[in-house]
């Protein structure tokens, strides 16, 4: 009976506190979660609270004028929209396939070792290195020049570990039950990663390709040197012009010339058109990913 | 008796990296008929049966020695073709494992990867294989449905019937009735039966009742080592051995 009295009157403390603890814990998670929502609340309130009031017909539809302290910035929403299909052109494919290629091909060991180590690592490199790589090997080595070929290709670089990341991930999310049924049926490898896994893991590849084109697009340093000017009298008319693109409009607004202050509106509504652009492509690609998830359920 | 033997194993042994799994393991497999693997957890049995149509070669360190003839031809020599070879070996796995694709689809994946494109002919083998899988009468209206609304027992018929599209001539299951209740374990032993005329049939099982009642050879598994094989009658019967009986009468595993 003694050891029910030590449980009785020590439940009663343990508990109390066993539930402070938990209590305690949840509400850290919970405002940890919330501070994030918060960031992203309080950077889009400040940008439109700033911005909206620049934004009207004339400068979605129309260039810089009177040395950019009127206007609109058309030729940055072009040159950005640019740049990101030509990343998304060049570094979807290669993305896709070594990610296929590291999870379904690769035998672990050293060569598996050292292609992850480069992509990791190749996720750590600052943009503005990135940047100073296009320069010295697109624009200049390869002659390109300044041009958005050398831009996308600058932009779809960085954006390669995301893809393949996101790439792997959807694939590792296949269950293997599938790759033992296909070929289980006489399927060849090759057949079984295209006509099932990689079909089961499209929702996956695609959000992580657009969230990976995405985060490109807001750059500024990668571009600043490889593909965006200052000012441009045309639109674009191939691969091999150089163009003007938004983050950099913003930073050329902000930092050179003298009409910083005047110019502070149409630079809090370029920050509005690019945010807006860059929600609007990951709002994309979850509706894109919930479609396809349904579709796949249904057919 | 006259013994046909569609598949012969001949003193296999089995490596995961420099763990052996199976040790000299010599079984054969009569054509057109069912044997039943039998067996405690971790004893062997799917490892064997896996090695049956090279599934194993999928895990990275394994090893096999010793050979598996099917109609007189080792399995593993260096020349054999293993797509081709899956090709003739079907397989149902544990879980029901439908692909996430219409119903349709899935019957006729296996004839698309190997290479048949007249869609008639497509059409007629995937009405042909669902009879086989007894589950046309459940499905014909709804082909283009997703094979992911099918209920489990369904899903495991459709495995069956996505595996006998292909017209292989021997049919590997792996516990195919673990997942389901037993009505739809019930209908997947039935077929078992009508199968056993057409094809040679090797199924793994955790359940003595199921093994007796749809093998005609029961081959018991112990610690990666053959312990005894024989008809099955015999077998649940009047075992020779000691650690059998005290298997199949529930005394371990």
């Amino acid at each position: 009976m003694k050891s029910y009295a030590v449980e009785s009157t020590g439940n009663n403390y343990i508990r109390l506190r066993k539930k402070l603890t938990q209590s305690f814990c949840f509400m850290l998670f919970r405002i940890s979660a919330l501070i994030n929502g918060l960031a992203l609340a309080v950077i889009v309130y400040f940008i439109l609270a700033n911005g909206w009031k620049a934004i009207n017909w004339t400068f979605l539809t129309q260039p810089p004028m009177d040395s950019m302290t009127k206007g609109g910035i058309f030729p940055c929403i072009i040159g950005t929209l640019f740049l990101c299909i030509g990343a998304m052109v060049v570094a979807f494919p290669i993305g896709v396939f070594s990610g296929i290629y590291i999870n379904e091909y690769a035998k672990p060991g050293r060569i598996l070792r050292i292609i992850r180590l480069g992509i990791s690592n190749l996720a750590g490199v600052p943009s503005v290195v990135f940047g100073l790589f296009g320069l010295a090997f697109f624009v200049i080595y390869l002659k390109m020049g300044v041009s958005i070929l050398a831009g996308a290709l600058t932009l779809g670089a960085m954006s390669l570990p995301v893809i393949i990341g996101s790439t792997e991930e959807a694939l590792k999310a296949v269950p293997d039950t599938y790759r033992e049924a296909s070929l289980g049926l006489g399927a060849t490898k090759l057949q079984t990663i295209f006509r099932v896994v990689v079909p089961a893991a499209m929702p996956g590849i695609l959000t992580g390709g657009i969230l990976g084109i995405s985060r490109a697009a807001g750059e500024t340093a990668p571009i600043m040197f490889t593909a965006a000017v200052f000012s441009s009298p045309k639109l674009p008319e191939s691969v091999f012009d150089e163009i003007m693109a938004l983050p950099y409009h913003i930073y050329v607004l902000a930092t050179a010339g003298t009409e910083i202050e005047t110019t502070r509106p149409l630079q809090y509504g370029t920050a509005l058109v690019l945010i807006a652009m860059v929600l609007g492509m990951n709002l994309t690609a979850i509706i894109l990913r919930s479609r396809l998830r349904k579709k796949m359920r249904q057919i | 008796m006259e013994q046909e033997y569609k598949i012969t194993s001949k003193n296999l042994d089995f490596y995961y990296g420099s763990v052996k799994a199976l040790q000299s393991i010599s079984l054969n497999f009569q054509l057109h008929q069912a044997t039943a693997l039998i067996g405690p957890s971790g004893c062997g049995k799917s490892t064997f049966l896996r090695c049956l149509n090279r599934m194993n070669d999928l895990i990275p360190g394994i090893r096999v020695e010793g050979e598996i003839c099917m109609d007189g031809e080792n399995i593993y020599k260096p020349s054999v073709d293993v797509v081709r070879l899956r090709s003739r070996i079907g397989m149902v796995f544990q879980k029901p494992n439908p692909f996430p694709k219409t119903i349709f689809e899935n019957v006729a994946y296996g004839l698309k990867v190997n290479g048949v494109k007249d869609k008639n002919l497509i059409a007629e083998r995937v009405e042909k294989s669902l009879r086989s899988g007894a589950l046309w009468d459940e499905v014909k209206d709804r082909l283009h449905d997703s094979a992911l609304s099918l209920s489990g027992g369904q899903q495991q018929r459709l495995c069956i019937a996505r595996a006998l599209a292909v017209e292989p001539e021997v049919l590997l299951m792996d516990e195919p009735c673990s997942a389901l209740d037993p009505i739809a374990t019930q209908k997947i032993e039935e077929l078992i039966h009508e199968l056993k005329d057409k094809y040679t049939i090797i199924i793994v099982t955790h359940n003595m009742q199921q093994a007796a009642r749809v093998s005609d050879v029961t081959a018991f598994f112990y610690m990666g080592k053959l312990i005894e094989a024989g008809e099955t009658d015999t077998m649940f019967t009047r075992p020779r051995l000691k650690t059998t009986e005290d298997y199949i009468t529930g005394r371990f595993g």
